[in-house]
């Protein structure tokens, strides 16, 4: 290397953990898990078209526990993917970068994906008459 | 010390043609997918207890294929990008991260085939 003494990117093992690097790298990794969920995505969607007995099969997979648990962490993976999201669209106007705005903005982001994951699945619930 | 001009130095490279590209489709996808994904969850809510013939009427609908469509498009295109972002930042190697893009990138072609495939089957003939 030419310049050895360049700085560097924070050494992960001493920085200390707080909401703005945890949010960031969190968007990263529910996007990689959405991603993973996209193959449930295509499977359902086969299955509706492959015909009735290959729907009950998928149908019978995803109202498993199993399958309800991966699909909660869906859910939230993509309820905060979505709130995260649209906080980094606002950031690309140029604005909310303050200190004060950016950990407000994360905790709202935190709690709007948790009310989001809950709206959806009390919702799921009541259309299935079980509430 | 070179004898190119400024310009001559800048034309063809990332900086004068397309360097902003990936980061625009990654915008323009996510705001094409804020009100498909609200579409889509609001949708498997209200299929939650459907059955199967009930999933192949709302399927068999133009606007619902349709939007199924856009989904599928503008969601494996955020996808694609993003994993090569992800890729591009940690896998520094040259042949393995050449190997991961191409897997990416094949990945969710395939797969945003797939969907959109099994969309237009029941839309168009089941």
């Amino acid at each position: 290397m030419a310049q050895p003494d360049r700085p560097l990117s924070p050494h992960l093992q001493v920085y200390r953990w707080q909401i703005t690097n945890t949010l960031s790298i969190l968007h990263r990794l529910t996007g990689v898990a959405l991603g993973a969920g996209t193959l449930l995505m295509a499977y359902w969607l086969i299955a509706i078209a492959a015909g009735p007995e290959a729907f009950a099969t998928a149908q019978g997979f995803v109202g498993s526990i199993v399958g309800r648990i991966i699909l909660l962490g869906f859910t939230f993976a993509l309820a905060f993917h979505f709130s995260n999201g649209i906080r980094h669209l606002f950031w690309d106007s140029g604005r909310g970068f303050e200190l004060s705005a950016v950990h407000t903005s994360g905790w709202i982001v935190v709690i709007a994906s948790a009310i989001l994951t809950l709206a959806i699945w009390i919702l799921g619930y009541a259309v299935r008459g079980a509430l | 010390m070179s004898l190119r001009t400024p310009l001559g130095r800048a034309r063809g490279l990332g900086s004068a043609k397309n360097g902003t590209q990936h980061w625009w489709h990654q915008r323009l996808t996510a705001l094409a997918l804020l009100p498909l994904a609200v579409w889509f969850v609001v949708s498997l809510i209200t299929l939650a207890d459907a059955t199967y013939e009930d999933v192949i009427d709302w399927l068999s609908s133009p606007i619902v294929a349709g939007l199924m469509l856009l989904l599928i498009f503008a969601m494996f295109m955020h996808l694609k990008i993003g994993l090569q972002e992800v890729i591009e930042d940690y896998v520094h190697s040259g042949w393995r991260k050449v190997a991961s893009l191409v897997f990416v990138t094949f990945g969710t072609i395939t797969l945003g085939l797939a969907c959109a495939l099994a969309v237009l089957w029941v839309w168009l003939v089941g």
